[in-house]
């Protein structure tokens, strides 16, 4: 297994090296761009999730991870942190809480915190799990069972339908302990049509390349799934490569990275501007922090310091009002069809 | 400094060739996306046509540009190999099926 950044003490685990290298580079700003389409300063529609990020540490070390996270980050938020996130969720009306890490599992607070958003009434809780977090530990065994109690919807990650691409980025013998979780959550219904419980896959591509058509890579995942393990999800996310943290390490390692952010800013798709999931999501860093969105906060970029910068001082309507804050990682959401974690945004 | 006739760079001035005859240029570029427009075969299905073209004329600016594209539209890397296997079985067969002209020339002039 592979070392975080972090517990290798690399020059890139540093924020603002990460931010520096970036806004260094040879291409147009992110905010020039933004001005010639008139879309500067770029402003949120309405907040619809709020994603919490509620830990970085995970049983995975992906090569191409945008958190870093690893079993060596001990930045887990605390269950008063948690209360804080209700409250605001009970008190705002957002519909869409969205738990992310790390394995957000792996937190100890984490099956009290939905249960709480459960018992609140929360629109739609989505758990981003990375599928063999079930598998480590019999502890975690019954988790399809759990979220299936509180209608979890549950998005998890699986780069590609082979194990080789799919080891070689997310660690040896992943791909068959995913199958194994996938059929796991199959069996309580997940992925199965009217059940009510959703099971939809994020694909992101295996190296500096942009991800294709989304509709035709579901199709892809859907046939070859059924096919050769009897899986059935819902949907298929397309996500693109963030150029921070460890995939900035492999763009720079594998001298990729003038080559990525030049198809990146080529590939530069007004019509993806709509949806920028930015626009529409609050992000919570586990000492409850605000961001726009979990990338900002892996660089260490708060939401801009004339709205609430802390949970504890949540303001919904000075929020939406804000400025967002961007940087030249922001045109990987611009590429092509759009990127999102809710999938491609241009479609 | 080494020097080589393919400069990678270059392939990022392919649209350059427009400079010298820009009426031609400008109907070979409208053209090219036109084939590569989904239509009868899928956009995934003329990529692959075009990395197993590339490695026929050996093209190492069409190699990259399309080893790139077929992955970004999901072929997998044993799919990308198959194409190109197509490819130089052709290239192969097309050598060794003119064998029969060699076969017939000689049984014509030997006893």
């Amino acid at each position: 297994m592979i070392k975080s950044l972090h517990a290798r003490q690399h020059a890139l685990a540093q924020q603002e090296r990460q931010v520096a290298l970036l806004e260094a580079g040879q291409q147009p700003s992110f905010k020039e761009k933004l001005e010639t389409i008139g879309f500067w300063p770029l402003k949120p529609s309405t907040i619809e999730i709020f994603q919490v990020n509620v830990g970085y540490m995970c049983n995975q070390v992906c090569k191409h991870c945008h958190v870093d996270a690893g079993p060596d980050r001990k930045e887990i938020m605390t269950r008063e942190t948690m209360q804080l996130c209700l409250d605001v969720l009970k008190q705002s009306k957002i519909k869409t809480l969205d738990i992310t890490g790390g394995a957000p599992e792996l937190n100890p607070n984490f099956r009290w915190f939905v249960e709480e958003a459960s018992k609140i009434g929360v629109g739609e809780i989505i758990v981003r799990s990375n599928l063999t977090i079930i598998l480590s530990n019999p502890k975690y065994h019954d988790l399809p069972d759990f979220f299936k109690q509180h209608k979890v919807r549950v998005v998890s990650s699986l780069p590609f339908y082979d194990a080789s691409k799919t080891d070689r980025q997310r660690g040896d013998g992943v791909f068959e302990k995913s199958i194994k979780a996938l059929k796991m959550l199959n069996a309580v219904g997940y992925g199965e049509v009217d059940s009510g419980l959703i099971l939809d896959l994020v694909y992101n591509p295996t190296g500096a390349f942009l991800p294709g058509d989304q509709m035709q890579l579901e199709r892809d995942f859907k046939m070859s799934l059924k096919k050769n393990h009897d899986i059935d999800f819902n949907n298929l996310f397309t996500i693109t490569n963030i150029p921070i943290s460890r995939f900035l390490d492999f763009l720079i390692a594998t001298e990729n990275y003038e080559e990525y952010m030049e198809k990146l800013v080529n590939a530069f798709n007004p019509v993806a501007i709509e949806g920028l999931m930015c626009r529409n999501t609050i992000s919570v860093d586990w000492q409850g922090f605000l961001y726009d969105c979990d990338f900002n906060q892996m660089l260490g970029l708060k939401v801009n310091k004339n709205a609430p910068q802390h949970i504890s001082n949540f303001d919904l309507d000075q929020l939406t009002n804000r400025e967002i804050v961007i940087g030249q990682h922001c045109y990987a959401c611009t590429a092509g069809a759009g990127s999102s974690c809710q999938g491609a945004t241009a479609n | 400094m080494e020097q080589t006739y393919y400069n990678p760079a270059d392939l990022k001035k392919f649209g350059n060739i427009s400079e010298w005859e820009e009426n031609l240029g400008k109907k070979f570029f409208d053209w090219y996306g036109d084939v590569f427009k989904e239509g009868a075969l899928t956009a995934r299905e003329k990529s692959l046509i075009a990395l197993a073209v590339a490695h026929t004329v050996q093209c190492p600016y069409c190699i990259d540009a399309y080893t790139q594209d077929t992955l970004e539209k999901g072929v997998t890397e044993q799919g990308m190999m198959e194409a190109v296997h197509v490819a130089a079985a052709i290239r192969s067969g097309s050598s060794l099926v003119h064998s029969v002209q060699m076969m017939n020339k000689a049984k014509k002039l030997s006893m």
